[in-house]
C-alpha cells in the first residue's frame, strides 16, 4: 500500500498489528490534545503570574504571558502577601528534606534489625511498626495534634517532620529488598569476623543506594506536598509551608485577591517537585511501583 | 521470612529499632489509643471535665443526618475521582502504547501534575472556574451557562473532583502504560494474524492483562480520594456549599477543630480507622494473590 510509508526511517518492522501512516499521526495528536489539556491549568497559572492585577480582573484574561515575569516574582519572593515566598519555600524544603532523610534512616536501621537479628520481642516490634502501614495523619489529627502541642513542638520544625515520618512503608520496602540479598553474603562478613555494623556499612547500605534514591524521590515529593498538617501546626506566618501558605494568601471578606501573585507563588511551589520528578523520572517510577507493590 | 544467616546478640537490634518503634509509639499508637479513648467521653462546655458516655458518641454519629450525608458524600466523590482519573489515563495509555517513537516524550509531560500538590491544584482550578476571574466560567458565562460553585452544590462536587481527579491521572497512566509495554508483542500480533481488530484485541486480551494493575489502581485510588484530597476541598470549596462536599476527613477537621467537638471528631476519627484498616486488609489479600498470579 502506498500510504505504508515509514514515517521514521528507524521504524521497525510494523508487522500486522497497525502501526502505520494515518494512524500513527492520528495517535499522535490524541496525545498532543491529551497534554495540552492536562497542561492548561499550570500553562493558565503561569500566564497570570506574569501580567498585572486589572488585566485579570477583567476578565477573560490574556492566554498568553505578559511582561510582569520579574515584578510579580521579586514581589512575592521579597514580600508575598502575609511572609516572603522565599521563606515559606525555605521551610518546605527542610520540611521535605527532614521527612524524606528522617524515614530512610529509621527505615533502614529497623528494617535491618528486623532481617539480620534474632531478639526477644521480636515480632511484637515488628506488628506494632506494621500495623501503621497506611494510617495517614489525616485520621488522628486532633490527638496527634495534642501531642504536639504538650511538647511544645507547635511552630517548629520538628513539630512538623516527626509525626509523618512515623510510617512503615519504607520499613517495609527496606526489609523487601534486603530478603533478596544473598545469605552468603553476611556469611561472608561473619565468618571474616566483621561485626554488624561493618556489614551494614560496607555491603548492605552500598547494595540499597538505588532503592533509598527511588524512595527518596517519593517522599520528598510526599513532604512537600503536605497540607493538612502544616496548616494545623503552624499558626505563625514564618513557619507557614509554601503549600500551606498559598491558601492564607487569599483574602477573606470581599477584597480582591492578589491573583498575579497568588499564581507566581502556586508556580513556585510546584517548581522543586517538579525538577525532582522530571530529573529523576527512571528512579521516581522505579520508587513509585516498589512503594506501592 | 527468616533469613538463614543472621548475626547474633540483642542489644544492638534493640537499639538499631528503637527510633522507629519510639516514633510509632509516640506520634502514632499514643493519638490513636488517645482517639479511641476520647470517643468515650464528651467533654463539659468548659472543657473543665469528661463525662464518661459508653458509645454515645458513635449511636449519635450514626444517627446523625449530616454523618450519613458526609458518608454517602464520600462515596460519591471517591467513586467519581477515580473513575475520573482512571479512564483518562487508561485511554492515553492505549494511545501511547501504539506509538513506537515519542512516547517517552509523552510520558514526561504527563507526568507533571503528578509532582503538583492537591492542595495547589485546588488553587488552579479555584482560579479557571472563580465566578469573578475565571476564564473558564467566564465562557461558560457567554455560552449562556451561569457557573457558580459557590452557591451550586453539584458544581461544587463536579469542581473538587476534577481537581482531584486531575493530579491522578498522571499518576494512572504512569502504572497502565508500564502495564501495557509489558504485554509481549507477540500474543498481540498473533491475535492480529488471526483477524482480530483492534477493538477485539483490546476487550479480550489486553483488558484482562491488565486486570491486576486495574484493581490495584481502584484500590489507591480509593484511598487517595478518601484521605490525600483534604487540601483540594479546603482551597476550593471549605466543604460547602451546605456541606455538599465535607468528606468524611474533612468532617473529622470541620468537627473538631473548627467546632470543637472533640468527643465526635475522635469518634469519627475511629470510624476512619476501621476503614483504612479494611482497605489495608483488602489490598494485602490482593497482593497476595497477585503473587502467585
Amino acid at each position: 500500500m502506498s500510504s505504508n510509508l515509514k514515517i521514521y526511517p528507524n521504524d521497525p518492522p510494523s508487522g500486522m498489528v497497525e502501526t502505520r501512516g494515518a494512524s500513527i499521526w492520528f495517535s499522535h495528536a490524541i496525545m498532543i490534545l491529551g497534554v495540552l489539556v492536562v497542561f492548561f491549568p499550570i500553562w493558565l497559572a503561569f500566564v497570570a503570574s506574569t501580567v498585572t492585577q486589572p488585566e485579570i480582573v477583567q476578565p477573560p484574561m490574556p492566554l498568553w504571558p505578559g511582561d510582569q515575569f520579574f515584578n510579580n516574582y521579586h514581589e512575592a519572593l521579597v514580600s508575598g502577601v502575609n511572609v516572603p515566598v522565599a521563606t515559606m519555600l525555605l521551610n518546605s524544603l527542610i520540611m521535605a528534606m527532614g521527612i524524606a532523610i528522617g524515614k530512610i534512616v529509621i527505615s533502614l536501621l529497623s528494617a535491618f534489625a528486623i532481617v539480620y537479628f534474632k531478639f526477644p520481642g521480636k515480632m511484637i516490634f515488628f506488628w506494632l511498626i506494621f500495623m501503621t502501614l497506611m494510617l495517614p495523619v489525616e485520621v488522628r489529627i486532633v490527638p496527634t495534634y495534642e501531642v504536639i502541642a504538650g511538647f511544645g513542638m507547635l511552630n517548629s520544625y520538628s513539630g512538623l517532620i516527626l509525626p509523618l515520618i512515623a510510617s512503615a512503608t519504607a520499613t517495609f520496602l527496606f526489609r523487601q529488598f534486603f530478603m533478596t540479598v544473598p545469605d552468603e553474603l553476611a556469611e561472608a562478613a561473619r565468618v571474616d569476623g566483621a561485626s554488624p555494623m561493618r556489614f551494614f556499612w560496607d555491603i548492605l547500605f552500598p547494595m540499597s543506594r538505588t532503592n533509598i534514591a527511588a524512595l527518596f524521590v517519593i517522599l520528598f515529593i510526599y513532604g512537600w506536598n503536605q497540607y493538612l498538617w502544616p496548616l494545623l501546626i503552624t499558626t505563625d506566618p514564618s513557619m507557614n509551608t509554601i503549600v500551606m501558605g498559598i491558601k492564607q494568601m487569599f483574602p477573606s471578606g470581599d477584597d480582591v485577591a492578589n491573583w498575579p501573585v497568588i499564581m507566581a507563588t502556586s508556580i513556585l511551589a510546584m517548581i522543586p517537585p517538579v525538577i525532582v520528578v522530571i530529573s529523576m523520572q527512571k528512579l521516581f517510577i522505579r520508587g513509585l511501583v516498589d512503594s506501592e507493590k | 521470612m527468616e533469613k538463614r544467616v543472621t548475626f547474633k546478640g540483642w542489644l544492638l537490634p534493640l537499639f538499631l529499632i528503637a527510633p522507629q518503634v519510639l516514633v510509632t509509639a509516640v506520634f502514632f499508637f499514643y493519638p490513636a489509643g488517645q482517639a479511641i479513648w476520647q470517643s468515650l467521653f464528651i467533654p463539659d462546655p468548659f472543657g473543665l471535665s469528661m463525662q464518661y458516655v459508653g458509645l454515645g458518641n458513635f449511636e449519635y454519629l450514626l444517627s446523625d443526618p449530616y454523618y450519613r450525608t458526609s458518608f454517602l458524600t464520600t462515596a460519591i466523590f471517591s467513586t467519581l475521582v477515580t473513575l475520573a482519573s482512571m479512564i483518562p489515563a487508561l485511554f492515553l495509555a492505549v494511545v501511547a502504547d501504539r506509538l513506537i517513537k515519542g512516547a517517552g516524550v509523552y510520558r514526561t509531560m504527563l507526568i507533571w501534575p503528578y509532582a503538583v500538590a492537591p492542595a495547589i491544584a485546588g488553587v488552579l482550578w479555584l482560579f479557571m472556574f472563580n465566578t469573578r476571574v475565571g476564564v473558564v466560567s467566564w465562557y461558560l458565562g457567554n455560552l449562556g451557562y451561569d457557573w457558580n460553585h459557590v452557591l451550586n452544590g453539584g458544581e461544587a462536587m463536579g469542581l473538587v473532583v476534577v481537581a482531584s481527579a486531575w493530579g491522578r491521572i498522571s499518576y494512572n497512566f504512569l502504572f497502565f502504560f508500564a502495564a501495557l509495554q509489558s504485554i509481549p508483542k507477540s500474543v498481540i500480533e498473533a491475535a492480529a494474524i488471526d483477524g482480530a481488530r483492534f477493538w477485539r484485541r483490546f476487550l479480550t486480551i489486553v483488558l484482562p492483562l491488565l486486570s491486576p494493575t486495574t484493581f490495584f489502581l481502584l484500590v489507591v485510588n480509593v484511598v487517595y480520594a478518601f484521605f490525600e484530597t483534604f487540601g483540594v476541598i479546603h482551597t476550593i470549596t471549605s466543604g460547602g456549599p451546605q456541606q455538599s462536599t465535607t468528606i468524611l476527613v474533612y468532617k473529622v477537621f470541620s468537627d473538631g477543630f473548627v467546632g470543637q467537638d472533640l468527643g465526635s471528631s475522635a469518634a469519627q476519627s475511629v470510624i476512619l480507622l476501621f476503614v483504612v484498616g479494611a482497605l489495608t486488609i483488602f489490598q494485602f489479600k490482593f497482593i497476595e494473590r497477585r503473587v502467585h498470579y
